[in-house]
């Protein structure tokens, strides 16, 4: 299976990624589309939505319009960029785990299920008040760091139930070395789990950027949706009738998060025929 | 028994972990993190408190790490988590004991709730697989995992606190209720928007797990057996089909505690709930380190008991399991 027989295929998938898209073009294409800087401070504050003001201003005369489409950026960026991270070291957990078994597997396992176990968003809040540089790569090492566990645990035992098919024994029996094992017979069977296991880590990934950033844990200076949210809930912006304030960036994050789950989803249907509509 | 023993050495590696990452964190971290936070209390607490401080978090120690580590260890073992920063001079013992009532009751009764409910609607969604009901349960299950849950209780507090006015827009409870009866009916009243907003946001991702086990099941032979014996649907459903489907549901507990318990955290902070993650909160923007690691510690262990007793019932309701100890 691969994206293109995915986004194809499966209807949920199939919106899914008509939404990512849709979000990926408006990131990419910012500075054409938004009206005016996210940061310049040149508006009158509190200003209700109009046509000169799509949702109105913020209460440091910001255009919440503006700063959506550029929020978009960073939203997205740290979404892919912890997915990714997550899933390499699932993945490297997981396959050595799997494939090694034994003693190895044992003190791997140990230690992914003490990280499956340990609560993230505490953890994250911890390791986030100590770090002295505020900004986006922290958060991007932290969400990874804390959330690896339950992809490493799913694609291990899918290593467990591959690594005795024969077409593995047979490269075993022909002499082939674990590397080669790993890399051209068992990954590339497992694609599609991998793939879920991505989309499923940038929605969690998503979610906990959010609450750290609501928190004014990440740089509160850069506008992403989660600062957008920190900013209106310290100006109690509800308070003010300013709700566009509050419930764009939700919305938006709402909207990404559904594509990765859509897909994440679809991704599960088409490895688990039992899932399938019938 | 093998199971058993597995699962209290995990728990004691687990809580060996979580004790040692709070220790070493502020030693690991760039920038001297401990220093800043003496700093920035000297002059503003007792000599006496800020030597405390500085002992506590090894600043101008002259000890070895090892020997701050058995220090810790000593200090948590007899209950001592030092004083609180920001309430000085309340024990912060006495400071999350105030606050843990509030967060156990809240989350413990939202999570038991959403369990339940969860559970229900993801056997009803499997068993009604193509109509409307059972189908369109899925893209709301979804869509509720995929939403923030701090956003949601922001909408809520919006909706049925400000605009509608119906419930009060913060605290525990109303300060002017008589204690008794009063004041109970207080407390569940200012609990109903953020308990409502965890059990909703919550509710999502039991109905995924539970439709995935069900349709896995109901494919097996068994049921198509069952069917042939001219058993009654509800007897199939319950008797034969959720029983299985269920007991994964307990593995996955871990998941899904720490999503709620994540969630707590933030849904205190928007209703200004005096419980545990509120406390973290507050902790972490006013420096108040000891009780940033105290919170940290109760929520951690408090998960870690929480699974583990979700594990010990997985064993009591999966025969298998208890064979297997059986065996062994």
């Amino acid at each position: 299976m691969n994206w293109k027989q995915l986004a194809l295929q499966n209807r949920k998938a199939t919106i899914g990624f008509v939404i990512l898209v849709l979000f990926i073009l408006v990131a990419i294409l910012a500075p054409w589309i938004a009206p005016a800087s996210p940061t310049s401070m040149e508006f009158q504050p509190w200003l209700r939505p109009s046509k000169a003001h799509l949702l109105g201003t913020t209460a440091m005369g910001q255009d919440i319009f503006s700063q959506l489409i550029w929020g978009s950026r960073l939203s997205l960026l740290v979404g892919f960029s912890v997915g990714l991270m997550t899933t390499f070291l699932s993945l490297v957990m997981g396959l050595t785990a799997g494939y090694f078994g034994g003693i190895v597997d044992g003190i791997l396992s140990a230690i992914t299920n003490v990280f499956l176990v340990i609560p993230g968003l505490p953890l994250m809040i911890i390791i986030a008040a100590y770090m002295t540089i505020r900004g986006v790569f922290p958060i991007i090492v932290v969400i990874s760091v804390t959330g690896w566990a339950w992809g490493a645990r799913v694609l291990r035992s899918q290593v467990l139930t591959l690594k005795n098919r024969d077409f593995v024994l047979a490269s075993r029996v022909a002499g082939e070395g674990p590397l080669r094992i790993i890399f051209s017979d068992i990954l590339p069977n497992m694609l599609s789990l991998i793939m879920a296991n991505f989309f499923g880590s940038c929605l969690y990934a998503i979610l906990s950027e959010a609450g750290l950033e609501f928190l004014g844990l990440g740089d509160v200076n850069v506008v992403t949706w989660g600062t957008m949210l920190y900013w209106a809930q310290n100006n109690m912006a509800l308070m003010f009738g300013q709700w566009p304030w509050i419930v764009a960036p939700g919305i938006c994050i709402v909207l990404v998060g559904t594509a990765f789950a859509l897909i994440n989803f679809g991704a599960d249907e088409v490895t688990n025929p039992k899932l399938r509509r019938r | 028994m093998r199971y058993l023993l597995y699962r209290i050495l995990l728990l004691l590696l687990t809580a060996w972990v979580a004790l040692t990452v709070n220790f070493a964190l502020p030693y690991l971290m760039p920038g001297d993190p401990a220093s800043v936070m003496v700093a920035k209390f000297q002059g503003r607490l007792e000599p006496q408190a800020i030597k405390a401080l500085s002992i506590a978090f090894g600043v101008g120690v002259n000890e070895s790490i090892f020997q701050q580590y058995l220090h810790y260890w000593g200090r948590i073992l007899r209950g001592d988590f030092g004083t609180s920063l920001a309430y000085y001079p309340t024990p912060v013992s006495r400071v999350l004991g105030q606050a843990i009532p509030w967060t156990l009751g809240l989350c413990g009764t939202a999570t038991i709730l959403a369990f339940i409910f969860g559970s229900g609607l993801g056997i009803v969604s499997a068993w009604r697989r193509g109509s409307r009901l059972g189908d369109g349960l899925v893209p709301l299950a979804l869509f509720l995992k995929s939403m923030p849950q701090f956003w949601f209780g922001l909408l809520t507090l919006y909706v049925f606190g400000f605009i509608l006015g119906w419930f009060p827009l913060s605290g525990g409870y109303a300060i002017t209720s008589a204690p008794g009866a009063a004041r109970v009916l207080s407390i569940l009243y200012h609990s109903f928007l953020p308990g409502m907003t965890m059990l909703i946001t919550a509710l999502g991702g039991w109905v995924m797990t539970m439709r995935n086990n069900m349709i896995s099941i109901l494919a097996e032979d068994y049921i198509t057996f069952a069917h042939a014996k001219g058993l009654s649907t509800r007897q199939i459903i319950y008797h034969y089909a959720a029983r299985n489907a269920i007991l994964p549901s307990f593995t996955g507990f871990a998941m899904a505690l720490g999503f709620v318990v994540s969630g707590a955290i933030l849904i205190e902070r928007v209703f200004s709930y005096p419980g545990v993650g509120y406390m973290l909160y507050q902790a972490v923007i006013s420096l108040d380190y000891p009780l940033m690691q105290a919170s940290f510690l109760f929520i951690t262990l408090a998960v870690l008991l929480a699974n583990f007793f979700a594990d010990l019932t997985y064993v009591f309701l999966d025969p298998r399991v208890r064979s297997e100890r059986a065996g062994s």
